[in-house]
């Protein structure tokens, strides 16, 4: 990381050019609208496919069923909505139409964490990757940035056979990852090494954490931070590693601590190399309104927060 | 696929597949007859008339669609499917078991051939049709869709979701059938939770509705004739049927939603459906 400023652009902006790149290569894409197209940047893709857009109105439970349908008669049908409306209100939906039918449907979740902002708890999805990972067949992503959103929303519908499920923020993030870094979905990133500990983070976090990780070496400490873009398949490997070779293993998200992607985690090292863990998230509570910075701060999702939490983790457990 | 037009030969059929749902669930152990049976008549007449489908080549891309909504009836759609010859009739008596490819409620992942989906989540199918209707539209193939609703099913909000979406995108091509026998779990759907005014319901949702007896072969087959003019809308067929219909000492009772007769039961039910058919081959040569 280093001193250059950043273009600020929203991870649904790297969905929606994923989706109009596919849809371009591939004729089977159709796209799916819940009403709001153009917030989850969906627009795109409808002004320049419209024959290929179809029209749902505000009815979420339909759609995914109407997805099925299409990925039963060969299309590859590509759902979005806000996460807590695609993910949440539809679980019982993808659980069955979707999952069980083992169907090739992308369902992107818009507005994902609590930097959502102002809209306030409602809105604000904390539970969607706890939910969505638990689901036999299901591929569950969350690009860090608009570049990673781009690529994996294409691999996702070009690559992959079953459902797969997309999370991305609201707020303009930095757009910091180089396109030509390998994307594969299920290999984390080791974004920069380090041996005294590792950062494990998901989403605009991964942002944070790489933030943290140069404050903790002005400190002395050298921490390691992975990029876990694909929450599931879990990479194994990478989690077993950063365990073995870093000794200290801290989760970062933008979701409820339970059941995300520091229960995924911490699912592999008490299999596989148990050490030192804590986990960083929304404590089982729900959001509520305000900035984004000033919520990320209160919840304490920010890259300070990050540095005590990994100190104390540290001094916690001397090796 | 062959269609029988007679109606003797298709009554004759029905009762064949009523006495293979009635010896698979006896096998099973547990299961849903009353609903079963009551859809005997409906699935003969599609299987074996109205159906545009290949048994032999399950996956033909231009075959009709038939979704089953209401999975907990599968006994009925798994005999019909066997005695169509998707599959050896023999199989039947692995209903329910473990390993088997005839799960309780449909599982796509079994692999059965002529199972479209997997279903037994109330509410869902009809979404499901309405997807395969679309991407028909999209590709300008002729094949139709069916889904098969149960009447308490129309309580749950997505079909309503459903029936909106169908309407708005003109699908002349998707054809609705409800199983009205009246009858839930809990009881009469009138004191569970009423559905009436259904006919004005679909109406107003923008559904072209039609209403048959559904154990009657010509109106169910004059009810598929009439729903092949429909130009710009989805067509439901209310199909009024009797839960329970061929076992007369079990029909309308809504107890039978989800059970299964007793050894002791099943030589008299075998009589019984053996009687009611020659009383309806005798009915339709009077």
């Amino acid at each position: 990381m280093d001193e250059i400023i950043r273009d600020l652009i929203p991870t649904k902006t790297g969905f929606s050019e994923g989706v109009l790149i596919a849809g371009a290569q591939n004729d089977s894409v159709v796209v799916l609208g819940s009403d709001i197209t153009t917030s989850v940047g969906l627009n795109l893709f409808a002004n320049k496919y419209p024959e290929k857009f179809i029209s749902l109105g505000i009815a979420e439970q339909n759609a995914v069923g109407i997805a099925a349908g299409l990925a039963l008669t060969g299309k590859i049908p590509v759902f979005a909505t806000y996460a807590v409306f695609s993910a949440l209100r539809t679980t019982d939906q993808i659980r069955i139409s979707v999952c069980y039918n083992n169907l090739h449907v992308i369902i992107g979740g818009a507005h994902a964490g609590i930097s959502v902002g102002p809209d306030g708890a409602t809105h604000q999805a904390l539970e969607d990757i706890a939910v969505m990972r638990s689901l036999p067949n299901m591929t569950v992503l969350s690009p860090c940035d608009a570049t990673q959103a781009r690529i994996l929303t294409i691999k996702a519908i070009m690559e992959c056979r079953g459902p797969v499920y997309i999370r991305f923020g609201r707020e303009a993030v930095p757009d910091f990852t180089d396109e030509n870094l390998k994307n594969s979905i299920g290999k984390a990133q080791v974004l920069q090494d380090g041996r005294q500990a590792s950062i494990i983070a998901t989403g605009h976090m991964v942002w944070m954490a790489l933030k943290a990780a140069r404050i903790l070496k002005l400190e002395g400490i050298d921490v390691r931070v992975i990029n876990m873009h694909t929450i599931k398949p879990i990479d194994i490997e990478c989690i077993v590693s950063a365990a073995r070779e870093t000794g200290y293993l801290l989760s970062v998200e933008e979701h409820q601590i339970y059941g995300g992607l520091g229960s995924a985690i911490a699912e592999v090292v008490v299999k596989h190399y148990p050490v030192p863990m804590d986990m960083i998230g929304m404590n089982d509570c729900f959001g509520e309104s305000g900035k984004p910075e000033e919520l990320l701060e209160k919840y304490g999702l920010t890259a300070n927060a990050i540095v005590t939490r990994l100190k104390n983790l540290i001094h916690s457990f001397p090796r | 696929m062959n269609k029988i037009n007679n109606i003797e030969s298709l009554t004759e059929t029905s009762y064949r597949i009523r006495m293979s749902v009635l010896k698979s669930l006896v096998k099973a152990g547990s299961g849903h007859l009353g609903g079963s049976l009551g859809l005997a008549d409906i699935f003969t007449a599609l299987y074996f008339n109205e159906l545009n489908h290949k048994p032999e080549e399950p996956n033909w891309e231009e075959r009709d669609r038939l979704i089953l909504s209401i999975g907990h009836v599968a006994p009925v759609l798994y005999a019909t499917l066997a005695h169509s010859g998707y599959f050896n009739i023999d199989e039947l008596y692995t209903l329910r078991k473990l390993n088997s490819r005839l799960q309780g409620h449909p599982g796509r992942d079994k692999n059965l051939p002529g199972i479209e989906t997997s279903s037994g989540s109330l509410g869902q199918g009809l979404s499901i049709a309405v997807g395969m209707a679309i991407s028909a539209k999209l590709d300008r193939k002729a094949f139709r869709v069916f889904a098969i609703l149960g009447d308490g099913e129309l309580q749950e909000g997505q079909i309503w979701e459903a029936a909106m979406s169908a309407a708005h995108h003109q699908l002349n091509n998707l054809i609705a059938i409800v199983d009205r026998n009246g009858l839930q779990i809990d009881g009469k759907t009138s004191d569970v939770m009423e559905i009436e005014p259904l006919s004005k319901k679909w109406q107003a949702f923008g559904w072209t509705a039609l209403e048959c007896n559904g154990h009657n072969f010509t109106e169910i087959l004059n009810a598929f004739e009439t729903a092949k003019s429909s130009t710009d809308r989805p067509v439901v067929m209310i199909a009024h049927t009797v839960m329970g219909k061929g076992i007369f000492s079990i029909e309308n009772n809504h107890l039978w939603h989800g059970r299964v007769p007793t050894i002791n039961e099943i030589a008299d039910f075998q009589c019984q459906l053996d009687e009611t058919l020659k009383i309806e081959i005798m009915k339709h040569h009077n």
